[in-house]
């Protein structure tokens, strides 16, 4: 028994291109390399610990439940927008260096962090929040139908994936952008919620709805798969008829 | 490679009347309605009949003496110009920061536009294929002063 060989897992060598800014001392962010031994099971998050725990601890990037839950890793690796904890690194090509970047279109603080503060006042613009008057002495009940008609926008976790792939938003940050639309919609086609007239008259704005584009960049961040340039489409539908 | 881009420089502007919904409508309306306006034109001018060859000056004027073709080319020009320039207009919107640099823009846009509806409507209706008085060696043989 004991001498039986336990068998090895195999690993690779990965290059991983970060863009780091530190703004202490740099003027503009750079992209710096670092070779990491990973295994079939990693993530991206797992890469950017191996960096920040064995070669660099100043690398500084968010992350809290690191299972694809809080919203807290987007960042554009390879270009493309995506949750750290939820990329596999093997699914990337590995033949190539991997390119990890923050999130475009919000102001970088450091390495990969970046100020949420505009993304979340988007949010709140759009009262997230049920508004229903009368006293809530039972339950308030809701059909299957009813409930079914903003499921989908349920699942956001508020990663800003969406709204910072999204080319109107980069151009000058006014837009809403489709994660505070994805939430407003949660609201307006929930049955026991009162106040969709008003969301709908926020998302009239310059900067709401007519904004949006249609390049479903949005649609395929979203790492919960939440099909966001419909419920943005859904949402125009409702301001265009004045009911939803 | 990649460029920072800066913080968002203004706050949203808020609770403003706007005629965004009304622009979004109008683009979506007059897009199919060009697809058939352009196409066929494109089709009856250049490939139907001599096709190519027939183009001339006596054939704009042939299709400018029909009311009907009066009527499209008018809606071509009206629908293709307004689509257009609200079209230029999203994108001045995307690009530019500075709120006077916009609206100069938007309006040297509206203007130029306004220009040509207006030269063109004028040339569709008071195109005259034989104007009075002119040398006729200049004039188009159907003229009867050539
Ligand atoms: C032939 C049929 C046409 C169709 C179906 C069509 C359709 C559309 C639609 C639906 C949009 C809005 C896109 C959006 O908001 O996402 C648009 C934008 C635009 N159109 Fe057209 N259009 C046509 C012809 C034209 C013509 C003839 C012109 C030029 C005179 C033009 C210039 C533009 C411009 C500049 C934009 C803005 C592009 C942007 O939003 O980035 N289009 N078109
Ligand atoms: S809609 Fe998707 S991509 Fe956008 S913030 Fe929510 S979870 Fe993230
Ligand atoms: S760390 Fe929570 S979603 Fe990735």
């Amino acid at each position: 028994m004991a001498d039986q060989a336990v068998p090895t897992i195999d690993s690779f060598t990965v290059t991983l291109f970060v863009r780091r800014f530190d703004p202490e001392t740099d003027q503009e962010p750079k992209w710096v390399d670092y070779d990491v031994e990973m295994f079939g099971t990693d993530r991206v998050l797992d890469a950017l610990h191996k960096i920040k725990w064995e070669q660099d601890g100043s690398l500084t990037f968010r992350r809290s439940c690191a299972h694809g839950v809080c919203g807290s890793d987007a960042m554009r690796i390879n270009g493309r927008n995506r949750l750290a904890c939820k990329t596999l690194i093997k699914d990337l090509d590995i033949s190539q260096p991997i390119y990890v970047e923050p999130i475009k279109g919000l102001p970088v603080e450091k390495d990969l962090i970046v100020d949420m503060n505009p993304f979340y006042q988007a949010y709140k613009d759009i009262n997230p929040f049920l508004v229903a008057n009368d006293k809530p002495e039972k339950e308030r009940l809701q059909s299957p139908e009813d409930r079914a008609r903003y499921d989908d926008t349920t699942k956001c976790i508020l990663c800003a994936a969406c709204t910072t792939s999204c080319p109107v938003f980069w151009t000058d940050g006014q837009y809403f952008g489709p994660a505070a639309i994805v939430n407003a919609h949660r609201f307006i086609f929930d049955s026991r919620d009162e106040e969709a007239q008003v969301r709908l008259d926020i998302l009239n704005d310059k900067e709401g709805v007519w904004r949006c584009r249609t390049t479903f960049n949005c649609t395929e961040a979203c790492p919960r798969g939440i099909e966001v340039t419909k419920a943005i489409a859904e949402v125009k539908q409702a301001i265009l008829r004045g009911r939803v | 490679m990649s460029v920072t881009i800066e913080t968002p420089n203004r706050p949203r502007s808020r609770k403003q009347a706007n005629w965004e919904k009304y622009g979004w409508l109008f683009m979506r309306v007059s897009g199919p309605l060009l697809v058939v306006l352009v196409f066929t034109h494109l089709v009856v001018n250049l490939v139907l009949g001599d096709g190519i060859k027939a183009i001339d000056f006596a054939f704009v004027a042939g299709k400018w003496a029909d009311p009907f073709w009066q009527v499209w080319d008018l809606a071509m020009l009206w629908l293709a110009l307004i689509h257009g320039t609200n079209g230029m207009r999203t994108i001045v919107n995307d690009y530019t920061e500075k709120v006077k640099v916009r609206k100069a823009l938007t309006t040297t846009l509206w203007a130029v536009c306004a220009l040509l509806i207006l030269l063109g409507t004028l040339v569709i209706f008071t195109f005259d294929p034989c104007p009075a008085g002119a040398s006729a060696d200049l004039l188009a043989s159907f003229c009867p002063a050539a």
